[in-house]
């Protein structure tokens, strides 16, 4: 029972990073219609600069809070690479691969290849149910629900978010009503960089990372915002519970070397199933 | 304006007096969007420039709704340079629209999706309205009713309105006064009732099967 609860709560855990990191693909995708697959690399890049911070001395807190503003100002120039030079999607989604992979080039350089991690906040342990927990779990569990539900009713609720919205359903209507479409975009993709980076200060004492750690968080996240079809923030959540706690059962009473595949499988499924609504959308 | 080595337009020049409603006829090709796409900067001109005074709200050929938003939010994102975002005035001027408020504008109707479309440039308060291919795949009793409610505007507030159509008929029907365009050029100006006995127009866009 007590590792069931294990595995189910740093289920949720993992699951809220994923959603953090779906939530970005999905605030990118709603404004520019790009797949930003350098999302992970936001996580990876804003917890290494949290840990030199940590390492340098900077307190906790202020640490964390530098890495996430450096990532949204690394999204903020990914999101200038991609969407400045009027691109197609499909260039744009490549683009953004590229930029993934030149960050892994230079997190190998600056941090090298060993797995990093620092200590999350202390405080003691909590035990609920027979579980000992570390108080890190809540933190991020706590901080990423405030976080989500606070940009999912921005972009939902709000006139600035409907704006944002309206750039992607029709770019040109938007650019007549006077939007800066462009300008939109590069905000999207500086919430996307913020997003990433706070998913990486938040599990980096949890869950070790490495430079090239960008691509599996890259296709979870993915795989995450893909049920709520790359619109909803609410059921990008929802993925990311599914798969965190999917890849903490599967490694806990399996294997963690069939984490990965089981992933990508469900994720397959979804795709499928996706493709599937969608031609039966068009035909009704 | 150019496109490649296509100049789409070349020296035109309108003018739209307050309280007036003119019309802009012309072939496919002749320039119309071009031209309303450069007077509402949409477009840039390759050589020359573009001068314009007043504000311009250009209601786009193919209405270009926000179809995933509700009507209420495309009329209120139409509103994002301007100082008010009620829209009241809009329900006011097309009072079916009320109802259909909270529905998705992408399942409208294509009499009701031009309705928003001109209730969402309207909200930006503009001195003029321009309205590219008011009467596009709309049933002639839809634009009638809608044309109504422009009359109506044009009157009661003074607005001008400058049409864009390929239906000749329509817009000479409409308006006071015309201009007609052919590649880039005005080629004819003067007031309806004239360009309608117009011996070239009638051939070019009033004869037989060419108006629909």
């Amino acid at each position: 029972m007590s590792a069931f609860l294990q595995y189910l709560i740093t289920g949720i855990a993992r699951g809220f990073l994923f959603a953090l990191l779906a939530t970005g693909f999905v605030v990118i995708h709603r404004v520019t219609k790009v797949v930003n697959f350098a999302q992970g690399a936001f996580a990876v890049l804003g917890g290494f600069i949290a840990y030199s911070l940590l390492r340098a001395g900077v307190p906790h807190g202020v640490s964390e809070a530098i890495a996430v503003l450096a990532a949204a100002a690394i999204g903020l120039v990914f999101g200038a690479i991609t969407i400045l030079g009027n691109m197609t999607p499909v260039g744009s989604l490549i683009t953004t691969i590229g930029l993934a992979i030149l960050s892994e080039a230079i997190a190998m350089i600056a941090w090298g290849t060993t797995p990093l991690t620092f200590s999350g906040i202390g405080g003691p342990d909590i035990q609920v149910a027979g579980v000992f927990l570390q108080t890190q779990y809540l933190l991020l569990i706590g901080v990423s629900l405030v976080v989500l539900v606070v940009l999912w009713l921005a972009l939902d609720r709000t006139y600035v978010g409907k704006g944002m919205t309206s750039c992607a359903s029709n770019p040109y209507a938007a650019r007549l009503a006077g939007i800066n479409v462009k300008r939109m975009g590069l905000l999207s993709f500086a919430i996307g960089g913020a997003l990433g980076g706070l998913g990486g200060v938040l599990i980096m004492p949890l869950f070790p990372l490495t430079y090239d750690g960008d691509v599996s968080l890259s296709i979870l996240g993915f795989a995450a915002a893909i049920v709520g079809g790359l619109t909803s923030p609410g059921l990008a959540l929802v993925g990311g519970l599914v798969f965190g706690i999917a890849e903490q059962f599967v490694a806990g009473y399996w294997s963690p070397a069939n984490e990965s595949a089981v992933a990508l499988g469900i994720l397959l499924l979804l795709l499928l199933w996706q493709a599937r609504r969608h031609r039966s959308e068009e035909i009704a | 304006m150019r496109y490649g080595a296509a100049v789409a337009l070349d020296g035109v020049g309108i003018s739209v007096e307050r309280g007036e409603m003119v019309a802009l006829v012309g072939a496919n090709g002749a320039g119309k969007t071009t031209l309303l796409n450069a007077l509402s900067g949409m477009l840039v001109p390759s050589a020359g420039r573009i001068s314009c005074s007043g504000r311009i709200a250009h209601v786009p050929e193919g209405r270009e709704l926000f179809s995933d938003l509700n009507v209420d939010d495309n009329l209120r994102i139409g509103a994002w340079k301007a100082t008010s975002r009620d829209p009241s005035p809009v329900y006011e001027l097309f009072p079916q629209l009320q109802p259909l408020a909270k529905r998705r504008a992408g399942g409208l109707s294509g009499g009701e999706q031009q309705m928003v479309a001109i209730g969402r440039a309207l909200m930006a308060k503009p001195d003029l309205l321009a309205i590219d291919e008011l009467s596009q795949g709309l049933a002639p009793n839809i634009v009638q009713e809608i044309s109504r409610h422009l009359v109506k505007l044009n009157l009661e507030t003074g607005l001008a309105v400058l049409l864009v159509e390929q239906n000749a008929r329509l817009a000479l029907d409409l308006c006071t006064r015309a201009y007609v365009l052919e590649t880039g050029r005005i080629v004819e100006e003067g007031p309806s009732s004239r360009l309608r006995e117009d011996p070239a127009v009638q051939r070019a866009y009033l004869g037989g099967h060419l108006v629909s």
